[in-house]
């Protein structure tokens, strides 16, 4: 088991707190609140090692041009696929702004 | 008069549902209010010590709301988390939330409860606390059946098994889907202690046949066995919580099901037919 | 080691009850109705029964009519005592070394039958039952939550031969998909996976566990010292207005449990 912390520049704070996904094989959970303005921050739990790499390619796609709402991000992740990934944090993103 | 597709289209997949959507989708619209959710963060202590990845609600969902207009606190499992097994945190949210209820109605509001068993019982990562926290919720279940109502639901696909089938057994009524399965020992375990000629737990048709959800109700141990359909699942809910609680709770009637038991015959193992021939005859 | 240990159970309770008869002739759970501080009491064990109609609950588990009649010895406790004033003590006996495990027990719904004695020994505790488990030998899974897990206050011996536990080694090896030697290993530092009692005492789960010379062959010391800690728990049992199981949480090990608790109450008013 791996932890793993990123921050990257955003926006304005986002409106709501959601909860996505579960710590299933293969699936992850997304805990997402407001946070500071301008800056979004995220912790992942991860049942693999060795993958930070991988990790910060595919959160520098998602975050990097700063255009989502700031948010803490508290991901607890159970070996999913970066395409099952992002999609979490898609799905969380698009429960706050509903 | 719909066509059996056209049925199944329409269909709102309870199993398919996680714990905290079934909570949501069981509540009146609007009145779900999470407590000790994930944003409280009370991971397991004990999987993080074992460097196992933690879920932030323990897979434990409290949701308190209405149902029906009646004050209705829902304890969800998620089955998809360490396969439901109960862990301490988790176990506490369940036994905390049933004694905040039974308090509630010694302070003259009538809260009741359901619970959805999704579970393969102990987590045996954390051993003595999930049997102990399991023993808190069973003490929990016996003292607010004394004034409404604990319904029990096990919809699949994982279940209810372990001392949690125990728990379930303490429920005022119990709600099953032809999916679920309820029984005290696993396959694996069964097959494990008393050999495979005893019970090959291979043998999906044996395992519902004996344990499903349809033959629970066929023999008088559970008191529905309804579609995967959430809108099914919480009619059948309302329904049940209207009939208030019952003469006897089923684990109230010893001499009943002593009296069935007598009429056994352990020279042979017994057939799903033998069990419903037997719990005809008044172990009801 | 396994066989000796399964007659504990008959072994303290003949004792403890001064060798009352069983109130009913059930060959596996045995209800003797004597003293405890010089009041009534019944002491209750489940015992083997070699001959016993359901050949997997033989050896002292506890099957499907240990439970009903578990469920029947205590239903019949809160009947006798229904007008009396004062509730008489009930002591569980425990020496089980698990639930019956067989395809006719799950057949005829062995988590019903134990669900009736849980149930059983709960209500007689809310109904002012002072209930008391004392382990002896072996408090197994769904054995002990049936027998013994409801009881107001527990006491444990401390022996190699006392295990209170979830599940057998070798299946819970099996389940988890580790050897019984990696499981054994991750017991040593994960305090609630242990199977020896040292470590279950530090769950602060018993009342009290005591030293006695010989838990197989008690002697009269032996005897004694149990018989007092009885009337002891029995007392505090009395002096307590809660007679639910909120005495269990206090050890250091219970932190979540607390720490869960108080959130719901802080959280339950407002969500009303």
């Amino acid at each position: 088991m791996e932890r793993l912390e990123f921050a990257f520049g955003a926006g304005q704070p986002t409106l709501a707190r959601t909860v996505t996904g579960v710590v299933a094989s293969g699936d992850l959970e997304v805990l997402l609140e407001p946070g500071a303005a301008g800056l979004t921050s995220i912790a992942v739990q991860t049942s693999v090692d060795g993958y930070g790499a991988t990790w910060k390619a595919l959160l520098e796609r998602v975050f990097a041009d700063g255009a989502l709402p700031a948010a803490r991000i508290e991901i607890n992740d159970n070996g999913a696929t970066p395409g099952v990934v992002r999609m979490r944090i898609e799905q969380a993103f698009e429960e706050a702004r509903s | 008069m719909t066509t059996h597709i056209e049925e199944l289209l329409q269909r709102d997949s309870f199993i398919e549902r996680s714990a905290r959507s079934r909570a949501k989708a069981l509540l009146d619209a609007g009145s779900m209010r999470e407590l000790a959710g994930p944003f409280d963060r009370l991971h397991s202590p004990w999987l993080a010590m074992q460097q196992l990845v933690t879920q932030a609600d323990d897979g434990v969902v409290v949701a308190k709301g209405l149902l029906a207009g009646q004050p209705t606190v829902v304890l969800a499992i998620e089955g998809a988390f360490q396969g439901g097994s109960m862990g301490e945190a988790g176990g506490a949210k369940i036994a905390g939330a049933l004694e905040l209820a039974a308090r509630d109605n010694r302070r003259g509001i009538p809260t009741q409860a359901v619970i959805l068993f999704e579970t393969g019982g102990v987590r045996l990562q954390e051993a003595n606390l999930g049997l102990a926290v399991i023993a808190e919720i069973q003490s929990a279940i016996v003292d607010l059946r004394r004034y409404r109502p604990v319904i029990g639901v096990s919809a699949g696909t994982v279940g209810c098994y372990g001392g949690m089938s125990i728990a379930a057994g303490l429920c005022s009524y119990l709600v099953l889907t032809r999916e679920a399965r309820l029984s005290l020992n696993g396959p694996q375990v069964i097959e494990q202690e008393a050999g495979i000629a005893e019970f090959d737990s291979r043998n999906r048709a044996l395992i519902w046949g004996l344990t499903g959800g349809e033959q629970r109700f066929a023999t008088g141990l559970a008191d529905a066995c309804v579609q995967d359909d959430t809108a099914e699942v919480r009619a059948t809910l309302v329904g049940l919580f209207a009939q208030g609680l019952p003469e006897r709770h089923r684990s109230e009637r010893a001499d009943d099901f002593l009296a069935a038991l007598a009429r056994v015959d352990t020279g042979t193992q017994s057939t799903p037919a033998d069990v419903r021939t037997v719990y005809a005859k008044g172990a009801q | 080691m396994e066989q000796m240990n399964t007659q504990r159970g008959a072994t303290w309770l003949r004792l403890l009850a001064n060798g009352a008869a069983p109130a009913h002739d059930s060959p596996s759970v045995k209800a003797c109705d004597a003293q405890l501080a010089g009041q009534p009491a019944r002491y209750i064990a489940v015992v083997p029964d070699p001959a016993g109609r359901f050949p997997r609950a033989r050896a002292g588990e506890v099957g499907l009519v240990e439970g009903w009649q578990l469920a029947r010895a205590v239903q019949e406790v809160v009947a006798m005592d229904r007008e009396a004033a004062v509730k008489r003590p009930i002591v569980a006996v425990i020496d089980v070394p698990s639930q019956a495990y067989g395809q006719r027990e799950e057949a005829y719904g062995i988590h019903q039958a134990l669900a009736g004695a849980a149930g059983a020994y709960a209500e007689a505790r809310l109904a002012g039952h002072p209930v008391i488990g004392l382990v002896v030998g072996l408090a197994m899974s769904g054995a002990f939550l049936a027998h013994g897990y409801q009881a107001n206050r527990l006491v444990a011996l401390d022996d190699p031969g006392v295990m209170v536990h979830a599940m057998g080694k070798a299946s819970a090896a099996r389940v988890t998909l580790r050897s019984v030697e990696a499981l054994e290993k991750l017991a040593a530092s994960v305090p609630p996976m242990a199977y020896d009692i040292g470590n279950y005492a530090s769950l602060g789960i018993l009342w009290e566990v005591l030293q006695v010379s010989d838990p197989a062959q008690p002697n009269e010391v032996d005897l004694a010292l149990v018989r007092h800690t009885l009337e002891a728990a029995l007392a505090d049992i009395l002096q307590d207005t809660a007679r639910d199981l909120s005495g269990r949480l206090h050890g250091k090990h219970r932190q979540a449990s607390r720490r869960v608790r108080e959130l719901l109450a802080t959280q339950w008013e407002a969500a009303t």
